[in-house]
């Protein structure tokens, strides 16, 4: 196993890539997108907005402004996302009728981030609006106190280092138990190691073993970067946590070595064990499209998915803080998966060739 | 192990068929090997030794007919069967990736015994290969891949040991060193069923048994087997050997002629002495040279072409 550096590169590689691609490069937060403002009012009100907006680090106020047509070039060319224009004499018209107009102009030409631009810009005017209301001490006033439980910020890392979790440990973990008996098979050692005492529980145990102190420590990496660079908090115990992603890889290892006993070849093994396990594990992991909203046919389906529901347990224990109590319908449903998988391993191992 | 001591036997084979779609690799097999025998299974490649070996591993099912192997059988006792036998394919099937210790090691761990328990029985063997014994098995050469698969084979002391051609890509000098070792082991009491290819390694077997598209031709020792060759062998050469098959084989009077490396093997249809003087003649008139003619003792090999007839 250790002298196949290039199987160990991909077993270990693979996930730290993973986890700092979508943790950096492939996240969904906004940073730095490059905006314009053209302020024909000139007045404290407007100024104080355009502070907020520059404090802001989603925003990256490039100039100030007074022309119309130089901001239709900026958008043409692709040089800002983004523009907020103020009317002339904002201040004295919020003044007088309590209501002023702005405008924000927003590259829609990729929807993903027009949307989120959208959303903050809206925060960041209702937030201000908020600081005047205080101010004036109006009376009659309903103000909405919105609480984003357990992720306040909104960080994507909550949710796709579960799912990644999920998706990683499950493809490593089938991947490499499911060329474990077809390998020896192909070498020939089969041939021998079936001429002895070996039983196939026996083999099927000394093939997990290894391979499960292999993924624990692909799980100990994926957490360490996590919590070390991506801030990520481990609410609930940790002893729980590794204890269900334990499970977990034994339930995906069992996965592998049925599709290691049924596939004729190592190519057909590693066929199997990513291109027809990836999309499933990537679409009713449930990290990506919400299974609520999946047809019934689908959503019985993805209840076949073990990552599914390790991808709960994790959401459950690392994010909520919540114990075993609230996980044990979850921890049991892969706990009979493994026992099934397992079972199924050992009927379909063939104690002779052929 | 009562009721192996009732027989003689380590392996019996009765009327053992193996088909494979449409080929048929055993017809009928039946042949016993007795306890301490070194037995051969002779035949070209195709033969169906493999299958043979297969079945009385018990890592095949055949189809129809039955075998015992050190008085069990191999269908019902395969667990039994596969604790005591030492069983070597033809293909190099040890890890590559692992060195020769350590497959040694692993082998020894598997049937629950040691590597010293049972050192004195391949020492002789392992001592060749022990100053590579930090290599990995898949960088040995072909002799030294076959020297381990054997130590692998008899780590846990068999009673019975099946080679599968042990000594196919194996150069002559490892040959010899190779069945030198598996006579040392027949002394120890291991009875032994091997194959090979090679005609020359079936004299060093008590007894062979010739195969030939999955039909066992005859089951002899080997100088019954040269005994019971009737005709009178020629040995012929002459200057040019390409012309001279093609002249020898139209004269009437010759039964067979086979080319066996310098020389030309016949044998005649009738009168001997008459028929090759006349061979000689005719040789002379068609105007070849130093022609070089005698009377032969058998080899095995030209019992098996004979039976292959």
């Amino acid at each position: 196993m250790f002298r196949d550096t290039r199987t160990l590169l991909i077993l270990f590689g693979l996930p730290v890539v993973q986890i700092l691609l979508f943790g950096f490069a492939l996240s969904n937060e906004v940073k730095n997108s490059p905006m314009l403002v053209c302020d024909y009012a000139q007045d404290g009100v407007s100024r104080n907005l355009i502070d907020k907006f520059s404090a802001n680090k989603s925003f990256n106020l490039e100039e100030v402004l007074l022309s119309h047509r130089e901001l239709n070039d900026a958008f043409k060319k692709g040089r800002i996302k983004s523009a907020l224009v103020f009317p002339p004499r904002f201040e004295t018209e919020l003044a007088r009728f309590n209501e002023a107009e702005l405008q924000f102009i927003v590259d829609a030409s990729d929807p993903n981030t027009a949307n989120i631009l959208m959303t903050y810009a809206a925060g960041l005017v209702g937030d201000y609006q908020q600081s005047l209301l205080l101010d004036y001490s109006l009376p009659y006033s309903i103000q909405p106190e919105i609480r984003m439980l357990y992720n306040p910020e909104l960080k994507p890392s909550f949710t796709f280092v579960p799912g990644l979790l999920a998706l990683v440990l499950m493809l490593v973990s089938v991947m490499m138990t499911s060329v474990s008996i077809v390998r020896e098979k192909e070498y020939g050692s089969m041939e021998v190691l079936l001429v002895s005492p070996v039983n196939p529980w026996m083999l099927i145990v000394a093939k997990i073993v290894p391979y499960l102190f292999l993924a624990l420590i692909n799980f100990i990496t994926i957490m360490l970067l996590s919590i070390t660079l991506l801030d990520l908090p481990v609410n609930g115990s940790a002893l729980l946590l590794f204890a269900e992603s334990m499970l977990f890889i034994v339930t995906a290892l069992s996965l592998g070595i049925l599709i290691s006993n049924v596939a004729q070849t190592q190519q057909v093994a590693i066929l199997i064990s990513l291109a027809g396990l990836l999309l499933p594990t990537v679409l009713f992991t449930g990290f990506l499209f919400p299974i609520e909203n999946m047809p019934l046919a689908l959503r019985y389906f993805a209840d076949l998915v073990p990552s599914r529901w390790y991808y709960l347990i994790v959401k459950s224990v690392m994010i909520k803080g919540l114990g075993l109590l609230a996980v044990w319908k979850e921890t049991l449903i892969l706990f009979l998966m493994t026992a099934s998988l397992l079972f199924l391993s050992f009927r379909s191992f063939k104690v002779r060739l052929l | 192990m009562i009721e192996n001591d009732k027989t003689p036997w380590d392996i019996n084979c009765r009327c053992v068929s193996k088909r494979y779609g449409s080929v048929q690799a055993l017809s009928s097999v039946s042949f016993s090997v007795r306890k301490g025998e070194l037995f051969g299974l002779i035949g070209p490649d195709g033969a169906g030794k493999t299958t043979l070996f297969r079945i009385l591993s018990t890592l095949m099912l055949a189809d129809e007919g039955s075998a015992e192997v050190n008085g069990l059988h191999v269908v019902k006792d395969y667990v039994e069967i596969r604790k005591r036998i030492g069983y070597m394919p033809g293909r190099f099937s040890l890890y590559q990736d692992l060195s020769v210790e350590e497959n040694l090691n692993f082998f020894a761990a598997l049937f629950a015994t040691t590597v010293e328990e049972n050192y004195d029985l391949i020492r002789d063997i392992y001592v060749q290969i022990e100053p590579f014994r930090k290599r990995r098995a898949g960088k040995l050469s072909g002799g030294m891949k076959q020297k381990l698969a054997l130590c692998c084979a008899l780590i846990h002391r068999p009673v019975v040991l099946l080679l599968d051609e042990p000594t196919t890509g194996v150069d002559v000098v490892s040959r010899r060193e190779f069945w030198d070792m598996l006579k040392r082991l027949k002394e120890q009491n291991i009875s032994i069923l091997v194959s090979t290819p090679y005609m020359d390694e079936a004299r060093l077997c008590d007894r062979i048994a010739l195969m030939q598209s999955g039909r066992i031709l005859s089951v002899e020792t080997p100088q019954h087997i040269i005994e019971k060759y009737s005709d009178k062998l020629y040995a012929l050469r002459t200057a040019d050997m390409a012309r001279l098959i093609c002249d020898v084989q139209q004269m009437d009077c010759v039964e067979s002629c086979f080319a066996f490396g310098e020389y030309l093997h016949l044998t005649f249809s009738d009168d001997d002495q008459a028929a090759c003087l006349v061979l000689l003649d005719y040789l002379k008139k068609k105007g070849h040279q130093d022609v070089v003619c005698h009377p032969i003792v058998p080899s095995i090999e030209d019992c098996f072409i004979k039976l292959m007839r």
